[in-house]
């Protein structure tokens, strides 16, 4: 599925800092990155290593301080309004927080009837609209007829979270970025959510591009891994390479903290911050 | 023989909303745990898990109500006690809960010595303030906690450091249970082994006689606690030790549980993770029969019939189903022959 010679998005140099002077924070430090068509690439990397910020970067919501973002093998350009959205219909996110990524007084309907609007689909017939929006629920395992005249509240973090997917499936982005998609629903969910990631990729041909803390969930979605600390990639490789054979100390620690089944958790290696 | 710490039988609860309907959120619950003993309670959302939790403090208000059952912790029956004698004698004292959301509960103008002085003070009037920090100062340092913490607000810790401050906050008085609700979900995987680091901690000096640790993170329970007790609408449906319930459940339900494992090791992206279709019973109505049957496998006609008791397999395992544990064993082994797993 991965295209080795087509990158679809990359950076070089990419830097973000915050604040000035005493209170000066580099968020991300000269990052290389190279994200090619059709493959699912992890970031991992423990709160405050800069993930967040290099995904809101890439997403056109920050602005770098430094280098330079390609898209499609040209500089990106957004400085115009017009610009910007037509590069949010090749880029889009899922956020973390199911709860607060809708807006409260829209019903179901219309958030996917402003998807269909999006891709330019707003002179088609009713018929064809309901069909869409049918058809992309029903990818998640959802029922159209029962979300009608709802409103995102009345649904759980998990079929929020669900419908996040459908929407990205009306939409066809070419790059999904997914941003902790899975901490705020509980592991059964999590499991279903990671499926629909795996499908989008090999069903609709979409990049994604999957941020978490939880090395497991990269190991299991992902073709190739980034490890992130403090602003800087790490360790990059094929999730194979990365997770059974890690090679930096960062990589090793993120790996031991997460509670295994087969091999004993050992808590004694843990530092308590002063 | 171990010393039995806490024990609830036949403990049902339930809500009563706005228009009069009773919400059965906890039914016919009955659990022992002993000292120096933890308990784990997994389950999906909204299968009552923070509802027991909130159940075995028996400090009920509306719209939780009390229906029947006991709850007796070290010998003491405190289920008919009256709320305010509850609040005042046991909670803090014997039972300490900390709930999902913990650290946001800290009031960003106030100090975390305030906490502390609020807490001891609401049960011990004639402690001084110097005697109080004094106490927490060392309790702090033997959690690994800096004492700095205790002269400072909230916003200036980070979400680790917080949610250990509110757990060494809750164990001040030494209680002899401590409900822990999700402690380490909204932590990344660093301070979520520290906060696990901590409670082991307070379990091995004495801190606390045993504790309760609920989360729907089953790789976590599996590491944490001795037993694990699988709930499902409201009801126990499973509960072995740790190791049998990871490696051999028999309940269809937890079983579907364990298909969601995801841990960083060899041989996880071979198996295609499964989850389980549906979600559970709506508990204001819930089915006559067995309340997974909507949802389960292996569901028969008799499924629907009459409730489904709890059955006992050996010793301290029991597991709420209809087929006998000899017929399940053989289900699921034909699956795994054929599924290659």
């Amino acid at each position: 599925m991965v295209d080795k010679n087509n990158v679809i998005l990359s950076t070089r140099g990419l830097t973000k800092v915050f604040g000035f002077g005493r209170t000066k924070t580099l968020a991300v430090d000269r990052v290389d990155l190279d994200i090619h068509k059709g493959e699912v690439v992890s970031i991992v990397g423990e709160s405050g290593s800069g993930k967040t910020t290099l995904a809101k970067m890439l997403l056109g919501l920050l602005n770098p301080t430094e280098g330079e973002i390609y898209f499609q093998g040209q500089l990106r350009d957004i400085r115009s309004r017009k610009k910007k959205q037509e590069y949010w219909k090749n880029i889009q996110a899922i956020f973390q927080d199911p709860y607060s990524s809708y807006n409260t007084f829209q019903k179901i309907d219309s958030v996917l009837l402003d998807c269909i609007r999006m891709r330019g689909g707003s002179r088609l017939p009713k018929e064809q609209k309901i069909e869409m929006m049918t058809e992309a629920c029903g990818f998640v395992n959802l029922k159209f007829e029962e979300l009608t005249n709802k409103y995102p509240f009345e649904l759980s973090g998990g079929q929020m979270q669900r419908l996040m997917i459908a929407r990205i499936f009306l939409l066809k982005p070419k790059i999904l970025v997914a941003d902790e998609p899975t901490s705020m629903i509980d592991a059964c969910s999590r499991a279903t959510i990671l499926d629909f990631l795996m499908q989008l990729r090999d069903e609709v041909g979409m990049t994604v591009m999957f941020i978490t803390h939880d090395i497991g969930l990269a190991y299991y979605v992902s073709d190739n891994v980034h490890i992130m600390e403090r602003g800087k990639f790490v360790e990059s490789g094929t999730a194979d390479q990365v997770i059974l054979h890690p090679k930096d100390w960062c990589t090793q620690r993120l790996i031991n903290d997460v509670p295994k089944i087969h091999e004993e958790w050992d808590l004694s290696t843990v530092e308590y911050p002063t | 023989m171990s010393n039995v710490i806490l024990e609830v039988n036949d403990l049902s609860t339930k809500y009563i909303t706005r228009y009069e309907e009773s919400v059965y959120a906890v039914d016919h619950v009955s659990l022992q745990v002993d000292e120096t003993k933890s308990l784990g309670i997994a389950g999906e959302s909204g299968c009552g898990k923070s509802t027991l939790a909130l159940s075995l403090m028996g400090y009920y208000f509306p719209p939780l109500h009390y229906t029947n059952g006991e709850i007796i912790i070290d010998g003491r029956n405190i289920s008919g006690m009256a709320p305010d004698d509850v609040r005042k004698s046991i909670l803090g004292r014997e039972i300490a809960y900390i709930p999902q959301a913990a650290m946001n509960a800290l009031n960003p103008t106030r100090k975390i010595i305030n906490f502390i002085e609020d807490v001891v003070q609401a049960h011990d009037m004639y402690v001084n303030k110097k005697e109080i920090y004094e106490r927490a100062r060392s309790l702090f340092e033997t959690l690994g906690l800096p004492a700095e913490v205790l002269q400072k607000y909230p916003v200036e810790l980070s979400g680790g450091m917080k949610q250990r401050t509110v757990i060494a906050i809750s164990v001040i008085l030494f209680p002899k249970v401590l409900i822990a609700d999700e402690p380490s979900s909204a932590l990344d995987v660093t301070s979520q082994k520290m906060v696990i680091k901590m409670l082991k901690q307070l379990l091995e000096t004495g801190f606390i006689s045993s504790l309760i640790f609920i989360t729907h993170e089953l790789p976590l329970l599996y590491n944490v606690t001795d037993d694990i007790m699988v709930m499902y609408a409201g009801q126990i449906v499973e509960k072995a030790s740790a190791h049998d319930a990871v490696f051999d459940p028999l309940h269809p339900y937890a079983r579907g549980l364990m298909g969601s494992i995801i841990v960083p090791e060899d041989g996880l992206r071979d198996v295609k993770l499964t989850a389980i279709p549906g979600v559970p019973p709506n508990l204001k109505d819930p089915p006559s029969g067995c309340r997974f049957a909507e949802r389960c496998r292996y569901v028969r006609a008799e499924c629907r019939g009459a409730s489904v008791q709890l059955r006992e397999v050996g010793r301290d395992r029991t597991y709420r189903c209809i087929i006998p544990e000899g017929e399940l064993r053989e289900i699921y082994e034909k699956e795994a022959e054929k599924y290659g797993r």
